[in-house]
């Protein structure tokens, strides 16, 4: 590809259509309009100059704003589409999303449930979208950047007649006085914080270059960002864990490998109070009934000494003891620990009498532990209770015969077998919450119900997360950048003396308000006439509109 | 410091309708326009808007001090806030640009603003524990002003149509523009009836069959065109509801949307009998004097303004609360996709002003999307969505 070389003598690169050095047209197609335009200041970037092989054209479609464009209206609308229905983790756990979606919302929910929207964020084309906004940021900024980069380095400070007669804003002054004005307008260029530039004097002052990054800048915030969440899915980065612990327990925490754990002591839930909290707070209270003020969890943390060995207790030792509060999670070694669940009053021990039926009198009461029963039961004197079978969450199976649904003493069951000094053969009774059956014939013991404790058991997830620093990182870098490129512009006024009179034109890359109450400030008190912006003329003329009337960057 | 609160709420409320008139009077004087920059009305109309922005300011902190915390934590004081945050916006764009005409639409859609709010629950409320977070507060004020500074552009964007979509002919963008007028008649509609009937104390009470086939009882206080699923009516001398809808749709909820459409058709019908011609072609003589170019640069710099700050407060500082509240940063909950949504639209609007062509008309449509878009956020999300971020 052949470079051009300008009238002054610079040599540009191919595809560049404004000269480098004195901003003259080379682009013909150019050189009849009006304005010129300024984008990337009118140098060559690459999608425009290749177009051959096949990364030519991918290179060329990704870096394109219009494509750019159009991939964050696809994803924007996808998303919205998304929102529509719930999606599928926020349906209850107790049905599949099969049936969830038609049984609740009938046609429409079978419909969104097959096009796959009920798992919209974590679909391979969802995805896809993201990772192609990611990939255009990416190449649509390596394009612009390096060209933008060489042109901005590489201003002259004068520059061909047509490059300022092409301005948005432009005039021509014949003044009497020439010599000592500029030094004047210098001055006051330099005390509105311009940089300026004096050559020939031709004037160049410029402001606000460093804006011009800000662009690349965000953009490269948001490739860390989009990196920091894919890292999400290399093993070690990220634990999501639940644990749920009871009153008393210690237990591993899951996620550390062994190397965690937590006791809890107690959980406590608190209400707001009609007559504890401030009058202030009664209407809503009183009109929406129990308001929840504190989830909490105490909790101690230890550290596991030495290796795990299977069947022997962990030696551990304390770390530290923290109370979990929603937005208040225990933290420690990139571990944390938040309080998001919690059961009430669960069943844990019951506790009985071995009772003569006949005279009442009791022989002494057992303590079952819901969690950890015992086999046996010594009540000594002659007198002692084993447990032959427990069923923590009873019920009958198909046959017939007792079993238990869970775990958990939903409902719990017991067979007993009961020995007294009278009949040290033994007696077996079934026991369940409010009825007890003597299946091998009329007993002379039974037991008797005595009480239950409860404990209450705290929900916690457990979450390592080593992504959240390059996503913070990626944040930073990205509001940097915004606000590098919105809260500053790029200004430019060139003046120069063209035989005798003044030619003044000037640029910005945003807001024009702002640059023309500069030059106002700055031809105060000179002979300067105000120069006009020729977008404004233009308007003026009715409807008539400029075909390159958007002189941005 | 309640009653306070909301007094100095009412005051806000009266000064920013009184600066609306010296507003459009500022822009009616001629003599004054022909000299730049302010003239008295609108010296007049920026001071009463300062004291009616002090005064809410007042209503944030009283009502701050009354319940310690920052009145944010449900959909009245969010809301509220949000017109607050717009007048702020206004405020310090009319420095900038010095245009009186700005005034005349931000201040009565900040307006129509408070004024919704008001129809929310309007008790304060002690928090519960996951809105227990300075980062809470945060996140919301900040996402606030974001969200009024980008309206700003809605503002904008609705002078610069109104000058330059052609009135003398019906088109598609006559049609939309009138739509727009339509919709803001129309919140208009909902405040007005919800306040008629609150002044008359109007409360019927149901007994229902909700979506898991159990009873329930519900409060209507508008009355009941819409009827919930086997409903009964339990109050005397109410109204029987002309329809009843099967569970899964709210009834009540599309009962006040029925009726605010209502209100809205009858009131914009009584305005159009009275203009005999559309909203926007009478609002037009009002704009003729406004600067296309400046207006469109007013819109764009407000998103420029906006955008950052918008990030900063609904993505940035909702990750960082999302993370010690809910576990995780980001969950995809619909208040947080919506949030998405604004961002990338405004991030397209950016984009597309640097090509050519996307500038005036285009960028004032795409302003009013936007506006729609931070509304629907506001206020549908909560209502109709609900997520983690259920209020009220
Ligand atoms: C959601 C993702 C994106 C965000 C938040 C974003 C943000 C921004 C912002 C704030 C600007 C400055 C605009 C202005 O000053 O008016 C900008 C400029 C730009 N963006 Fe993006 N962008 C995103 C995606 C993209 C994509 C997908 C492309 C690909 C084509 C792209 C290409 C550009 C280009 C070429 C510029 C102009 C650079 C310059 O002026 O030198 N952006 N972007």
């Amino acid at each position: 590809m052949a470079d051009v070389k300008c009238e002054c003598g610079h040599v540009n690169p191919h595809g560049t259509i404004l000269c480098e050095a004195c901003g003259r047209i080379l682009d013909e197609s150019q050189s009849g309009t009006k304005l010129v335009d300024m984008r990337y200041e009118g140098s060559a970037r690459r999608s425009q100059v290749y177009n051959k092989t096949i990364i030519d054209k991918i290179w060329n479609f990704f870096s394109s704003v219009k494509v750019g464009v159009w991939l964050i209206v696809i994803t924007l609308v996808a998303s919205a589409v998304g929102t529509i229905l719930p999606q599928e983790f926020y349906i209850p756990p107790t049905v599949t999303a099969d049936q969830y979606y038609q049984e609740e919302y009938g046609w429409f929910g079978k419909l969104y449930y097959h096009l796959g929207f009920h798992n919209l964020y974590s679909s391979w084309w969802y995805l896809i979208l993201i990772a192609s906004i990611g990939m255009s940021i990416l190449i649509a900024s390596i394009d612009r950047f390096f060209p933008l980069y060489r042109s901005l380095k590489k201003q002259t400070v004068s520059r061909h007649e047509g490059f300022l007669k092409r301005q948005r804003i432009f005039g021509i002054t014949k003044p009497d006085h020439s010599e000592i004005e500029l030094e004047q307008i210098a001055k006051h260029l330099s005390e509105h914080r311009y940089k300026v530039r004096l050559e020939n004097g031709n004037i160049l002052a410029e402001k606000g270059r460093f804006s011009r990054w800000g662009p690349y800048v965000n953009h490269i915030g948001l490739i860390v960002f989009l990196i920091g969440a894919m890292l999400r899915f290399v093993p070690g980065m990220y634990v999501d864990e639940l644990l749920w612990i009871r009153e008393g327990e210690t237990k591993e925490i899951p996620g550390t490998k062994g190397q965690y754990y937590l006791s809890s002591e107690k959980f406590i839930l608190e209400v707001y109070e009609q007559d504890k909290e401030h009058e202030n707070f009664s209407a809503a209270i009183e009109k929406n009934g129990m308001i929840a003020k504190n989830y909490q969890s105490n909790v101690t943390l230890y550290k596991r000494d030495g290796k795990a060995i299977p069947g022997e207790e962990p030696e551990l030792t304390k770390i530290k003891d923290h109370k979990i509060k929603v937005n208040q999670p225990l933290k420690y070694d990139h571990y944390a620990a938040y309080q998001v669940d919690y059961k009430l009053d669960e069943l844990n021990k019951m506790k009985f009498h071995l009772t003569n039926k006949e005279s009442g009198e009791t022989f002494g009461l057992i303590t079952v532990d819901l969690y950890d029963p015992k086999p046996e039961y010594d009540l000594e004197k002659g007198y002692s209770v084993e447990l032959m079978s427990y069923f923590p969450d009873f019920e009958f199976d198909e046959n017939g015969e007792p079993s238990t649904k869970s775990k958990i003493p939903n409902n719990p069951a017991f067979i007993f077998k009961m020995f007294t000094p009278d009949t040290p053969k033994g007696e077996v009774s079934f026991v369940a919450i409010k009825q007890t059956l003597e299946p091998l014939g009329e007993n002379d013991y039974k037991l008797a119900f005595a009480g239950i404790e409860t404990k209450n058991v705290s929900a916690l997830t457990i979450r390592k997360d080593l992504t959240l620093w390059i996503l913070f990182a990626g944040g930073i870098i990205f509001m940097v950048g915004v606000i590098q490129g919105a809260y500053w512009n790029h200004r430019r006024i060139w003046i120069q003396k063209k035989d005798g009179e003044i030619w003044m034109a000037a640029h910005t890359n945003k807001n024009w308000h702002g640059l023309k109450r500069d030059i106002n400030r700055i031809i105060k008190n000179t002979s300067l006439i105000e120069p006009a912006d020729q977008l404004q003329e233009g308007k003026s003329s009715k409807k008539g509109k400029i075909n390159s009337g958007s002189t941005k960057q | 410091m309640a009653q306070l609160s909301s007094n100095l709420l009412y005051i806000a409320f009266v000064l920013y309708l009184v600066a609306t008139f010296f507003f459009a009077g500022s822009i009616k004087d001629k003599r004054a326009q022909a000299e730049k920059g302010q003239n008295r009305w609108a010296f007049i109309a920026i001071w009463v808007t300062l004291a009616g922005f002090i005064s809410q300011l007042g209503y944030f902190i009283a009502r701050w001090a009354a319940s310690g915390h920052a009145p944010v934590s449900n959909l009245f004081e969010f809301t509220t806030f949000f017109g607050m945050m717009l007048v702020g916006a206004f405020i310090i764009i009319y420095f900038i640009y010095k245009t009186p005409v700005l005034g005349v639409f931000t201040l009565p859609v900040a307006v129509l603003v408070i004024a919704y709010a008001s129809m929310f629950p309007r008790e304060i409320s002690p928090l519960i524990p996951a809105l227990q977070s300075d980062w809470l507060h945060i996140h919301v004020t900040t996402a606030a002003a974001g969200e009024a500074i980008l309206a700003i552009s809605f503002a904008a964007g609705l002078i610069y149509l109104l000058k330059s979509v052609d009135q003398s002919r019906s088109s598609k963008s006559t049609f939309w523009l009138e739509a727009t007028m339509f919709a803001l008649v129309t919140t208009l509609g909902f405040v007005l009836v919800a306040t008629i009937f609150s002044m008359m104390d109007y409360k019927a009470d149901f007994t229902y069959i909700d979506k898991n086939e159990t009873e329930a009882k519900i409060t209507y206080s508008i009355p009941a065109l819409i009827g919930p699923h086997e409903g009964k009516l339990l109050t005397q001398d109410r109204i029987e509801p002309l329809v009843k809808v099967p569970a899964i749709i709210n009834a009540k909820k599309l009962n006040t949307v029925i009726w605010s459409f209502f209100g809205g058709i009858v009131l914009y019908g009584i305005i159009r009998l009275i203009l005999r011609k559309r909203i926007s072609a009478k609002l037009q003589p009002l704009v003729k004097n406004v600067n296309l170019d400046l207006v469109d640069e007013i819109g764009y710099r407000s998103v420029l303004i906006g955008f950052p700050i918008f990030t900063l407060g609904a993505l940035i500082f909702a990750m960082i609360w999302a993370q010690m509240a809910w576990t995780r940063f980001w969950g995809w909950d619909p208040k947080e996709v919506w949030a998405l949504i604004t961002w990338l639209f405004y991030a397209a609007f950016l984009h597309l002003r640097m090509s050519r062509g996307w500038h005036g008309e285009k960028s004032a449509w795409l302003a009013m999307i936007g506006f729609v878009i931070i509304m629907f956020n506001l206020i549908a999300v909560n209502l109709v969505i609900a997520g983690l971020h259920s209020y009220a």
